[in-house]
């Protein structure tokens, strides 16, 4: 549904994507997760036609959104990471108005409001103004105005900033909705694991480069085994010792090691026991995206 | 067809609604050029003469008011739904330029009310051409705000430029000594300034004294540079971003 290849953009000489390549099937949630200054915002004004990249192809629903940026917005709904609804306008007022912009009206337009707003959840909120909706509504407000020409794919960006956990999860749950009953193929960027983990697949992007890709699961998975995270108060000296003793290279992340091994908890107290005094605390947990990104990168997602 | 002007009406109705929702703007904007020209015009003993320059400075700031929304459009991100929408820019435009002039017009025929203060009565016949002389040059400022509300990032930038373009071109219009007594360069500088030519369509229409250029090319030089900032406000908006747009 989704392809891009090749693409790279430069701001001047700064470069903000350098080769980019992924794809999005039909009727699947895609994540670009990234910290904030990775890439995405630039990626997601390319594909959301608002801006023209330096090189590559981008295709969404098989129209080319350089070439064709009128036949993409067709097909396309776009939630801005920024508020887009008219906060002095009812909920419905803003969804007819948005509807209008798309060309639809009369009962054509009645209709698919009330269907967005069922779906989304909002449909006794309707008469309400904006203003006086909370964060989370607002954003499913949002997708309902998205929603309304019946894009095959949906385009979020960083849509749950701002929300506390419940509202994010609820989010979450209304987009999983819109793919499984509406068939919409879904492309979001965040910075936020949970939300990733909720992905069906994911690219992970830094320093404008795509560092790695598949579902979280597979991505997890290759991390063989359990991730260890020892604080103590010379990380170099340390570092180097459990290197040379169990033959493995532990990350330097935040100040603490970090170290990739399967069967963490025997390697806890081996550990422990072989530099005695030298570790002042010990972590253990399975594999999480974050550890995917530490050890594609080195740096971490927040 | 609908898809021209089905967005354009539905922008030109939201500033419409907007207005509606908010009626102290309607205060502010009429209060401050009735409370200057009510303090001019009685301390020189000749309300007539600022009349029509204070009518026109209404109209101004209520064009300056509503195109100030198009920043803040921007760092909300409506303008970036409007955007990509399929909706052709021409039509965004016309429509956010129709919707912002409707309201400078009705904040000039509010103003229209104290016309009797100045001496000015305005017979059933002289409606139409006023109304039309007022909805002009509504539509022309709020062109010229577009103009600079488009590319700017902040509301205090336009702010600085109001203060140091917009109010200076009015106050050398004729809106507060007529070009017959202005002296060297500032009469050259009359000459060139368009709004010399909306302030002077006005005084024609209400047949009030001191009304220089002629009534045509008044009328004429008005609508051509209406005309040359809408056209200027659909390339602007037309064209396609290689650097952030938000």
């Amino acid at each position: 549904m989704i392809q891009v290849q090749n693409l790279t953009h430069r701001y001047g000489d700064r470069v903000a994507l350098a080769n980019v390549n992924f794809e999005v099937k039909k009727g699947e949630i895609f994540g670009l997760l990234g910290p904030n200054g990775g890439g995405k915002s630039t990626l997601f004004r390319i594909l959301s036609t608002m801006m023209v990249p330096t090189e590559g192809r981008t295709m969404i629903a098989g129209y080319d959104v350089t070439q064709n940026p009128a036949e993409v917005r067709r097909h396309v709904g776009v939630v801005f990471q920024t508020q887009s609804l008219d906060k002095a306008l009812t909920v419905e007022e803003n969804l007819r108005s948005q509807g209008h912009l798309h060309g639809l009206s009369g009962a054509t337009l009645r209709e698919r409001m009330a269907r967005a707003m069922e779906r989304l959840g909002i449909a006794d909120r309707r008469k309400d103004l904006v203003e006086t909706l909370s964060g989370g509504l607002r954003r499913r407000v949002e997708i309902a105005k998205a929603l309304l020409h019946r894009p095959q794919v949906l385009l979020m960006d960083e849509a749950s900033t701002g929300l506390d956990p419940a509202a994010r999860r609820d989010l979450s749950r209304h987009v999983e909705d819109l793919r499984d009953h509406e068939g919409v193929t879904i492309l979001l960027t965040t910075h936020i694991l949970e939300e990733a983990d909720r992905c069906d697949r994911l690219a992970l992007l830094h320093q404008g480069k795509i560092v790695a890709h598949g579902s979280p699961g597979e991505l997890r998975s290759r991390i063989g085994g359990d991730v260890v995270v020892l604080e103590t108060g010379d990380t170099q000296s340390l570092a180097g010792r459990i290197e040379q003793r169990f033959h493995v290279q532990p990350n330097v992340v935040d100040g603490h090691l970090r170290v990739e091994i399967p069967n963490g908890h025997r390697f806890i107290t081996e550990v422990v026991e072989a530099f005695p005094g030298s570790i002042e605390s010990v972590g253990l947990h399975k594999p999480t995206l974050e550890d995917v990104f530490v050890r594609e990168t080195g740096a971490s997602i927040e | 067809m609908s898809s021209f002007f089905l967005p354009a009406a539905t922008l030109w109705q939201r500033e419409l609604i907007r207005f509606w929702r908010q009626k102290s703007r309607v205060m502010g904007v009429v209060a401050s050029p009735l409370v200057f020209w009510l303090l001019i015009g009685y301390g020189s003993n000749d309300l007539a003469r600022f009349y029509a320059g204070s009518l026109v400075l209404t109209v101004m700031f209520s064009a300056i008011f509503s195109t100030i929304s198009i920043i803040e459009d921007r760092r909300e991100g409506f303008l970036l739904s409007m955007l990509v929408s399929p909706a052709p820019r021409t039509s965004l435009v016309l429509g956010k330029i129709l919707g912002a002039a409707t309201l400078a017009w009705i904040q000039g025929l509010i103003f229209l009310a104290f016309a009797p203060l100045a001496g000015v009565s305005i017979g059933l016949l002289d409606i139409l051409p006023v109304a039309g002389a007022i909805f002009l040059i509504s539509f022309t400022l709020t062109g010229l705000g577009f103009v600079i509300a488009w590319k700017m990032n902040s509301t205090s930038g336009f702010h600085a430029i109001m203060n140091l373009l917009l109010v200076p071109m009015w106050m050398v219009s004729g809106s507060l000594f007529p070009m017959a007594t202005a002296h060297g360069w500032v009469k050259a500088i009359m000459w060139i300034n368009p709004l010399t030519y909306s302030i002077a369509l006005l005084t024609h229409v209400l047949r009030l004294p001191n009304a220089f250029p002629g009534a045509l090319e008044s009328l004429i030089v008005t609508a051509a540079f209406g005309l040359v900032l809408l056209l200027a406000s659909g390339v602007m908006a037309g064209q396609k971003a290689t650097r952030s747009a938000a």
